[in-house]
């Protein structure tokens, strides 16, 4: 047995691929509308699915007629998924759907089925604790230290309330696929983020073997953590396809629909006081927080965020199950509601004792994990320089007088990003080509393009030279692209694959070049021996010593060690709001907005950069616009469109200023996700650089005319 | 109980057909602004024929079939994208006699005598428009699901607009929603396009 191989990624300054702006791989079929979404696909006969959705947010089926349905025009299978008896717990909830040989068809007939409902007392809202009743479920208090004794003995106390509003997911393209089950065997078309974990997620409820689905999916429409199961909505769609004779049904869910059930982010409010000292030393945190993600009412967010040894605190958390649609995984999962909570009450304890909050930030930095700690203090500084804090940050409302207000708020966030268990295999054939395969999906965080990029550096060709194939359930096994798992997960097993590839081709290699296989290299599209260059075969003559035989090895990492250094976790990064607020209309404008951030071993920055500003304008847009509005007496969402829930438009979100933190002292870390790191701390920084500006703190999100007008008036939202 | 709730276009046509019957003031207008005698299509599928792309497309469609509907479901030109499906979001965006319009939002039927270009008439991966190329280059895609109605809008933009600023930009495009969060790559790349349009006469 040969010693491991060396995986490790080439030093720094000697990566030919690796490290390169290299333009994404599906540019060009998405620049050109030629890309096939799942909602694209339309195989051979392929049937149209309508819903039928429950327009009560809380009642019980008492009867579902079909019959006048299955008589109309085109209709070829009708389901029924919620018959009488069943107690629907949100608007929206699906409760039969047509398959019809077209979508107007389908729709006319799901609006004849008929279906008698018992309506029941529903709950929407949650803001107002005292009117949740027996929904509200406290949990236990945690405590730590002596907080009783630190807020009695505090030189300063601070006290706020915040508000964090359900937001939604919002995916372009909407929740849903087209499936043909055809007895014993199935296709599924999914719009999804984990495409090798969706068959065996199918088959449990298809009762087939996993074996016998097949799963394809070249692009998926945004997912941003709300696309990881098949839900119900396959089951619903396979089961149409059966009933109509095998024929594929496609089966997306309308705006409206995507909007109420597909998923949305909890909610989170609190009351925080925070105890300390005038140097801005904090000695205390006390926080009752509540909040719901739904009839489940899901858990409270990590609470003090980041600085997580203050060393006295006391929380509580109060749970609230609400009639509404269920919420999913949103982008680093309850950190966006955790650094809003922390960073907002840190904020105001700094205006509360007159100092700088980058200061109070500094202060108290020795409170985070000791891996960040100077991390943070650099990223604070490069923060503040980039935003040219000293010049333009101003104590709490010391604005000036004229009705626009400037003010400036900071922020902080880390997450994990460690990558998931991933398998990869590399094919080198002896005509020269490589082909990569992988079982992932590229949610347009640019995967294709850094596998690709992974497997060139590895084995010494351009980019140009390998073919990555990636999106079918017979691939290598991958995982779910979620908690900026997937990058960390693929380059390692591809490191991994092409390495043990390229030994194979060595080992063929070698005696044409009267070397030993380990002291070959694979450079430029070379195979040479190291430290004779001269001595060398092109790759194309290399691979021909394979004859006939192709290589074909598999690279695997378990998600946890890869023994190499490849990927780790642990980012952390600081944000800037720079905001101007008009204390006459109450709007808000991002004049500039900066992120620091680091990600471990940067393999594009191109895309890397990419990802940084697509998280501060989804965050800009949830900060300033979002809100999913409830009606109390009917229990409906009645934003459920995007007119009314409103997402920012390409002249909403300000300048945006990036800085990637690639220190080696970072690269050394390995390869850690990027894709929740730079979403979290941005309602936090808009949100005090609101506060900075008008001299007062607003609560609750989003930062709207009707919020920042109620709270100057000094009107309860 | 939810039978007649919905309002569906069949109605709607049915109903300014004989005089408005609905008797909304939409409806009347329609229905005043209706020559006498005129042919009244529907309700059933009507044949039609649309200029796609510079050739003339043969339908049988349902009068109450948008235009993006006929596209992706008729013709399987899948390049525009249904999103909120009512006028907000772009990203079903075609040209209609050069002008940009929310597919969504136009009638097949009416659709009928005017050109349309869809994104796979105006640029290919192997023949990139210079709109896709600058595109690409400013990675103003991520999921991609919006950028064909933004890449077909910045070319009608652009069309008008040959010399726009950085603000003329944020408002011509202010009709196109993304998810992701391109607009920094968008705006780079209608930028870096208005230069290579007018330099390549490649419009």
């Amino acid at each position: 047995m040969a010693n491991t191989p060396d995986y490790s990624w080439p030093p720094m300054g000697q990566r030919k691929v690796i490290g390169q702006r290299v333009k994404r791989l599906d540019g060009p079929v998405k620049a050109t509308g030629r890309a096939k979404y799942a909602s694209d696909t339309k195989p051979s006969g392929m049937l149209y699915g309508a819903y039928v959705a429950c327009p009560h947010a809380h009642a019980k089926v008492t009867s579902v007629d079909t019959s006048e349905a299955e008589k109309m025009p085109g209709v070829k299978a009708v389901h029924v998924m919620a018959p009488a008896g069943t107690e629907i717990q949100w608007q929206g909830w699906e409760v039969a759907a047509v398959a019809a040989l077209t979508e107007m068809q389908a729709r006319d007939a799901a609006r004849r089925i008929k279906v008698a409902y018992e309506a029941m007392p529903h709950l929407v809202h949650e803001e107002d604790l005292s009117k949740a009743g027996a929904n509200a479920r406290k949990g236990s208090e945690q405590k730590g230290g002596d907080a009783d004794q630190a807020f009695q003995q505090a030189e300063a106390v601070s006290d706020g309330q915040y508000g964090f509003p359900v937001i939604t997911h919002c995916c372009l393209e909407s929740h849903g696929s087209v499936v043909q089950w055809q007895g014993e065997t199935a296709s599924a078309w999914p719009s999804t983020q984990d495409v090798t974990g969706y068959a065996g997620q199918l088959a449990a409820s298809l009762k087939i073997p996993a074996t016998n689905i097949k799963v394809q999916m070249d692009y998926v429409g945004g997912g941003f953590g709300s696309k990881f199961s098949p839900g119900a909505w396959a089951t619903v769609a396979a089961n149409l396809s059966q009933k109509a004779g095998g024929r594929p049904v496609r089966l997306f869910l309308d705006r409206q629909m995507e909007q109420t059930i597909a998923g949305n982010r909890p909610s989170a409010f609190a009351k925080i006081k925070i105890a300390g000292k005038k140097d801005g030393t904090i000695t205390a945190w006390d926080s009752a927080s509540w909040g719901s993600g739904g009839f489940q009412p899901g858990g409270p967010p990590p609470q003090p965020y980041v600085f997580v040894n203050i060393p006295n605190y006391r929380r509580v958390h109060t749970g609230v199950s609400l009639n509404v649609g269920p919420s999913q995984a949103w982008r680093a999962p309850g950190n966006q509601a955790a650094s809003y909570l922390t960073c907002c009450a840190m904020e105001d304890f700094a205006a509360k004792i007159g100092m700088d909050p980058i200061e109070v930030f500094r202060k108290n930095v020795n409170y985070a994990q000791p891996a960040f700690q100077e991390r943070y203090q650099f990223q604070l500084s490069k923060a503040a320089e980039l935003a040219e804090w000293k010049k333009l940050w101003h104590p709490r409302g010391q604005s000036g007088a004229a009705p626009v207000k400037r003010g400036l708020g900071v922020a902080v966030g880390t997450w994990g990003g460690r990558g998931h268990a991933s398998n990869c295999r590399t094919t080198i054939h002896p005509d020269g080509s490589v082909l990569v395969e992988i079982g992932t999906q590229d949610l347009g965080t640019g995967t294709r393009t850094i596998i690709t990029q992974v497997a060139a550096e590895s084995l010494g060709l351009p980019v140009g030279a390998v073919k990555l194939e990636i999106g079918r359930s017979d691939q290598p096994r991958d995982g779910a692209s979620g908690g900026s798992s997937t990058v960390g997960g693929v380059s390692t097993s591809t490191r991994k694959s092409a390495v043990n590839a390229l030994e194979k081709l060595f080992e063929a290699a070698a005696p044409a070049l009267s070397a030993l296989p380990e002291q070959l290299e694979a450079v430029d599209g070379k195979i040479q021996v190291k430290g004779s260059p001269a001595k060398s075969l092109t790759w194309k003559e290399a691979c021909r010593k394979l004859g006939t035989a192709s290589i074909a090895e598999m690279g695997s990492f378990n998600g946890r060690n890869d023994g190499a250094g490849l990927s780790s976790e642990g980012a952390a990064g600081v944000q800037i709001a720079d905001v101007s607020v008009d204390t006459e209309t109450g709007l808000v404008s991002i004049n500039r907005y900066v992120a620091v951030q680091d990600c471990g071993t940067v393999i594009n920055p191109k895309l890397a950069e990419s990802q940084v500003y697509g998280a501060i304008i989804m965050g800009i847009s949830t900060a300033l616009f979002e809100e999913r509005i409830m009606d109390r007496q009917t229990g409906h969402m009645l934003n459920a469109d995007m007119e009314f829930y409103k997402l920012a438009g390409i002249g909403d979100v300000g300048d945006i200023v990036v800085h990637m933190d690639i220190r080696p002292e970072n690269d050394s870390k390995g390869v850690i996700g990027l894709g929740e790191p730079p979403a979290i701390p941005i309602c936090a920084a808009v949100g005090n650089a609101v506060a900075n500006a008008i001299g007062v703190r607003v609560a609750h999100l989003p930062m709207t005319p009707e919020h920042v007008l109620n709270t100057l008036e000094g009107r309860n939202a | 109980m939810s039978s007649k709730k919905g309002f569906s276009r069949r109605g709607f046509l049915q109903g300014a057909g004989v005089g408005g019957v609905l008797g909304t003031g939409l409806l009347e207008r329609e229905a005043e602004a209706a020559p006498a005698g005129a042919a009244i299509a529907g309700p059933g599928a009507v044949p039609i024929t649309l200029t796609i792309n510079g050739k003339p497309v043969n339908l049988t469609v349902e009068p109450r079939v948008t235009l993006i509907d006929a596209l992706r479901d008729y013709v399987d030109l899948t390049g525009a994208k249904r999103v909120c499906d009512r006028g907000t979001c772009g990203a079903c965006t075609v040209l209609m006699n050069g002008k940009s319009v929310y597919s969504c939002s136009v009638l097949a039927i009416d659709a009928q005598g005017k050109s349309i270009e869809t994104i796979e008439g105006m640029t290919s991966p192997e023949k990139m428009h210079p709109v896709s190329q600058a595109f690409w280059e400013n990675d103003a895609q991520q999921c991609g699901y919006c950028t064909s109605g933004f890449v077909v809008a910045c070319k009608g933009f652009l069309d008008e607009h040959p010399n726009p600023t950085e603000e003329d930009v944020k408002h011509g495009l202010g009709g196109n929603l993304c998810r992701c969060g391109t607009y920094m790559g968008v705006r780079a790349a209608a930028l870096q396009a208005a230069k290579q349009m007018k330099g390549g006469k490649n419009g």
